[in-house]
């Protein structure tokens, strides 16, 4: 009888160890001691763009064989996003401030931010969020999907969500570039989350564009983050009520690497 | 009619599928696809609807469903076994199979609720094989010719050669699991050479554990090759040797040309999976020589069942109620006991 008891006790033990909720921490606490927050009425900014030198390689389609549902809402096929140019401009380009701030406190966002899964694809694929601000990852789809992170500063969890219009909450409480997200239901799905401990980050779009407003005057470390092409960085000086600018140009691999 | 004989085997017919269908579950990285356990999505295992086994659920959730099935038979198994078996070690086997199954599905929910750590994964598939070595066991030791044909010579070199036969495999096959379920699986790409070479140029513990895994293939081979040479050499004439010995000889080779295939095709996972399932059934042919190899040694009423006045009788194993043995008589050799060596 002890021997079933202790089956019983593991058991229980491991059913409330998947139920934690990875991500569902409280947000950070007040500012630090000595910190100042950023005077809008001189702060600078810093514009510019990511582009691709070369030819990108062709994105590989993806089968979606798997979920009949999938198909339905991809009549003409879907191809990975592992590189989406315009105009020369690489989109999904994580851009942000790595150093150089300082000893800065910013107030925690409670807008929540959007992840959508329609189409059996995530919607945005690559997106920003600060320590403590809600991610509401939402399920569009009328199909089953579990939203798998896959961090290394912050909790995992895996969620699932069987019903459309599903909606659930999570949040991360360590600073974290990239956090990958996927579906283990249809393996192509994936999308990367940079979790942020400042406002100062962007994901290039409209030809690789990106903007990073109310900068306080001084010298930055920018690193621009892409999920095949790896990361660049480069210092760079923001006076005040200055519009500063920036290009960052990746060099497109060779055509079987992709 | 021996009816248990023949459930046994259905038990293992049924392990081997299960074994197919875990396989496929990590060949396809559907191990997450079902968040939660036991529940399925929130649904009870056996109410989830079929029009939502979609994607990586289907495999997923069909393991859990294949898995479910072979507890229940499992039962059955310990139960009928409890109930008819006159070799106490029998029905302890019986009951082994059903701890080990429950242990088994346990591991398996807590490997998932936990995210998929490598050791209890690992630790998953390492008590697969080992639940499927006691199915084997069991049919092998209900059956007529183990209970009733001629032990035949004993012969310690071959118990020592098959018994290292059977280790080996198994040891390979914890190497598999361990590669598969850290990642390892394509850490060297190319096959037969690595990165070119005989021994890969530069080292990890990705690499290292792959080449483990090719490296360990080629002493098994070996062991299966001279296990083999053995039974010919001197037991030509009995087919309870020659035949898994021979089947052993073509289900290693199999499984060395999927082994080529598993890496040629980017770890497909179809292939990967036959690979997995090949391994088990070459590790329950080695067992089985194994067992038989043994045989000889052990004493008549162990292998057998049966004890002076017991009154059972082999010809309605099955139907006959089991006697309690005498004080004593357990373990000790009977000459000329009752039944006698029929051939």
């Amino acid at each position: 009888m002890s021997y079933l008891r202790s089956i019983a006790a593991v058991s229980l033990i491991a059913l409330s160890a998947g139920c934690g909720g990875a991500g569902k921490d409280s947000a950070p606490s007040g500012p630090p001691p000595g910190a100042q927050r950023v005077d809008e009425s001189k702060a600078g900014s810093l514009a510019g763009r990511v582009v691709l030198d070369g030819t990108a390689p062709a994105n590989p389609p993806i089968k979606m064989s798997a979920d009949p549902y999938c198909i339905s809402q991809n009549p003409n096929g879907a191809t990975s996003e592992n590189f989406v140019v315009t105009n020369g401009g690489l989109e999904n380009v994580f851009v942000y401030v790595k150093d150089g701030l300082g000893n800065y406190h910013f107030d925690t966002p409670t807008e929540p931010v959007k992840l959508d899964q329609q189409g059996c694809r995530y919607h945005p694929h690559v997106l920003g969020v600060r320590t403590g601000q809600p991610l509401e990852i939402v399920n569009s789809d009328a199909t089953m999907h579990n939203v798998h992170a896959l961090p290394n500063a912050n909790r995992e969890f895996n969620l699932g969500q069987a019903i459309q219009h599903q909606a659930d909450k999570r949040t991360f409480t360590a600073k974290e570039v990239m956090v990958r997200f996927k579906c283990d239901v249809h393996g192509w799905m994936q999308a990367f989350v940079g979790v942020m401990d400042n406002p100062y980050f962007a994901v290039t779009h409209d030809g690789g564009k990106f903007e990073l407003k109310n900068l306080p005057a001084g010298t930055y470390t920018i690193e621009a983050w892409h999920e095949k092409l790896g990361t660049q960085t480069q210092k760079v000086t923001v006076g005040e009520k200055q519009a500063a600018e920036i290009t960052f140009t990746f060099k497109a691999p060779p055509a079987s690497g992709s | 009619m021996n009816w248990l004989h023949r459930y046994t085997k259905l038990v293992v017919l049924s392990t081997v599928l299960l074994i197919a269908a875990g396989g496929m579950v990590t060949s396809t990285g559907s191990g997450l696809s079902v968040p939660d356990w036991p529940t399925t999505y929130g649904w009870t295992m056996f109410s989830f609807p079929m029009d939502k086994w979609v994607g990586g659920i289907f495999y997923e959730h069909g393991h859990r469903l294949i898995a479910s099935n072979v507890g229940f038979l499992t039962i059955i198994l310990a139960i009928w076994t409890w109930r008819v078996e006159p070799r106490w070690w029998v029905r302890k086997l019986g009951f082994a199979a059903l701890g080990a199954v429950i242990l088994q599905g346990l591991l398996g929910g807590i490997t998932v609720l936990l995210f998929l750590p490598a050791p209890i994964s690992i630790g998953h598939a390492a008590l697969a094989q080992l639940f499927f070595c006691i199915t084997v066991s069991l049919a092998l030791f209900t059956s007529a010719g183990w209970r009733e044909g001629a032990p035949g010579a004993d012969d310690p070199a071959l118990r020592r050669v098959a018994a290292a036969t059977t280790v080996i495999i198994y040891v390979q096959i914890l190497l598999g699991a361990t590669m598969r379920h850290t990642g390892a699986g394509m850490a060297i790409p190319t096959f037969p050479l690595a990165f070119g070479h005989a021994l890969p140029p530069v080292w990890s513990a990705a690499i290292a554990i792959h080449f483990a895994h090719r490296a360990v293939a080629l002493v098994v081979i070996a062991a299966i090759l001279a296990t083999a040479a053995h039974v010919r050499r001197h037991h030509r004439g009995r087919r309870d040797l020659t035949r898994p010995a021979a089947l052993l000889v073509l289900l290693v080779m199999t499984q060395a040309t999927l082994g080529a295939f598993v890496i040629m095709s980017g770890l497909q996972p179809f292939i990967n999976t036959l690979h997995v399932v090949n391994g088990a059934l070459v590790l329950g042919t080695s067992l089985v020589l194994t067992l038989r190899a043994y045989r000889p040694i052990m004493d008549v009423a162990t292998v057998r069942g049966q004890r002076a006045g017991f009154g059972i009788r082999d010809s309605e194993f099955g139907k006959t109620r089991r006697e309690d043995p005498a004080p004593g008589d357990i373990g000790h050799k009977h000459a000329g006991a009752e039944g006698g060596a029929r051939s």
